[in-house]
């Protein structure tokens, strides 16, 4: 296991900064270019949910290395209002992008792995996966 | 034509040949391709990424520029990729909805469904159809302990699940009366009383209730703002409305409803209906009552089960077979 590396994210610029340290991770570990342009919207997501409706955070990777697997990992952590109803935001078609497949369920689709811990009032914390093939 | 592999191998070469020949049938095969593609989930992004490898591989020396632009192209087309897998994720949910309300149609079905009951010396006839699949209109028969028959026939204003939801509560309350005879103006009162205090303020149902008494044939029926229905008088050979002041079931909590009564003489016949009927469209324009009355008058003798269906053979076909209201018809005609 390699260290984990984060960027912070306040400003709108900040998402190109995590998308350029994802990009970067996942190349080493080996990742396609496909791979690596789907890595980088989901953080984009990520960081955009980040910026607009918790304020600030950040957004943390590591490069994961197993016997059996390589993969990238991506956290995104805020302490923001979280997210109360988890599984409206998971359904298809919520997203306020409406019908353009983005927002968290188009994350979901991205990776490989995918999960998110948000306590009204507390903050989020979305981690997500995805393995190398 | 033999089938197309969606692999870098046979990409490349469809490509080469277009290059070579400006051929159409590589365009057509490359259209079969973007369709295998898209049943394989294959996203935009990879057949970029395809693409691209495929120039590499027939043109070693391409420059840097041409290569990065693919990078570029390829962000710019993720979107494409996701909205097309929300796309495919919704239309399955659509199917499973759509699957989910036939069920809960026929359940509607069973769960509303009356017998017409034989009663010597009236013939009964009745038909209801909905115009999507679960039904807004309501229509039932019982017999009570004098050996009458009540007859109820409703519309909720509002179709669908809702509307269907709703009629399933009114035909529980129905089954909940007594068996002794009460009044029909009693019946729609007290079911106005159900429907204010279990329904949604914004859904309303009309309702005409009637009474055929089998001992001195009297018909005797209260309306609960319902679409009016007609009386035949044999004799006259003249139609007239049937209808009854009332307010619509569940607007205010002590609705009270006026009842008319008539003597049905042999050959008379009693028409009930909804909206579906009367509203019925040639195009833009509702059809007259007199056209109605008109298409009712023409089977007038045969049976009343064939009445209501030729009727509803005749609006069907006027309307192109696509009802736009749900249709009920019922026919109540004493033995000559
Ligand atoms: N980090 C977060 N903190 C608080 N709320 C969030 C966060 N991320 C997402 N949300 C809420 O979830 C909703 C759905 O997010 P998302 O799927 O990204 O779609 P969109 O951002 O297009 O609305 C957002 O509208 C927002 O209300
Ligand atoms: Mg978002």
């Amino acid at each position: 296991m390699s260290d984990q590396s984060c960027v912070y994210i306040k400003k709108e610029w900040d998402i190109v900064a995590a998308r350029q340290m994802g990009r970067d991770i996942a190349t080493k570990v080996g990742f396609g270019t496909v791979d690596q342009a789907r890595i980088a919207t989901a953080i984009s997501e990520l960081a955009r949910n980040i910026y607009l409706y918790a304020g600030s955070g950040k957004i943390c990777f590591e490069a994961i290395e197993t016997v059996q697997k390589k993969g990238i990992n991506i956290k995104a952590i805020d302490e923001g209002p979280g997210i109360s109803d988890l599984a409206q935001v998971m359904e298809d078609g919520f997203s306020t992008s409406g019908g353009l497949g983005a927002g968290l369920p188009g994350v979901k689709r991205l990776m490989d792995e995918f999960d998110i811990v948000s306590k009204s009032g507390e903050g989020t914390t979305i981690e997500s996966t995805k393995w190398l093939r | 034509m033999n089938t197309l592999r969606l692999d870098l191998e046979n990409y490349r070469d469809l490509l080469a040949e277009y290059i070579r020949t400006k051929d159409e049938r590589a365009l057509y095969q490359a259209e079969q391709f973007s369709k295998q593609s898209m049943q394989q989930n294959i996203s935009p992004e990879e057949i970029i990424n395809v693409h691209l490898r495929s120039l590499q591989e027939l043109y070693p020396e391409l420059p840097d520029y041409i290569l990065d632009s693919f990078d570029f192209l390829m962000e710019t087309m993720m979107s494409y990729g996701l909205a097309y897998q929300e796309f495919q994720a919704l239309r399955e949910k659509q199917l499973e909805l759509k699957s989910e309300i036939s069920v809960a149609a026929n359940m509607q079905k069973t769960l509303l469904s009356t017998t017409k009951p034989e009663i010597e010396g009236l013939d009964i006839g009745a038909l209801s159809v909905p115009a999507k699949q679960m039904n807004g209109d309501y229509h039932h028969f019982v017999i009570d302990d004098e050996g009458s028959l009540g007859v109820a026939v409703a519309d909720v204003i509002g179709k669908g699940v809702p509307a269907a939801l709703c009629m399933s509560m009114i035909k529980y309350a129905m089954d909940s009366f007594p068996e002794l005879r009460m009044d029909p103006k009693y019946i729609l009162g007290s079911l106005n009383r159900v429907v204010e205090r279990n329904v949604d303020s914004n859904m309303f149902i009309t309702m005409m209730y009637g009474m055929y008494n089998t001992e001195d044939n009297t018909f005797s029926y209260a309306s609960a703002g319902h679409e009016p229905g007609f009386y035949y008088h044999k004799e006259r050979d003249e139609f007239e409305e049937i209808s009854a002041p009332g307010l619509v079931l569940g607007v205010s909590p002590d609705s009270m409803y006026e009842q008319y009564q008539k003597q049905v003489d042999e050959g008379d016949m009693i028409v009930l209906l909804t909206d579906g009927v009367t509203e019925c469209r040639k195009g833009d324009d509702f059809i007259e009552q007199e056209e109605i009355l008109e298409v009712i008058r023409e089977y007038k003798d045969l049976p009343s089960q064939e009445i209501v269906e030729n009727v509803y053979k005749y609006f069907e076909r006027l309307q192109d077979f696509q009802l736009r209201d749900d249709f009920t018809l019922i026919v109540l005609k004493r033995d000559v």
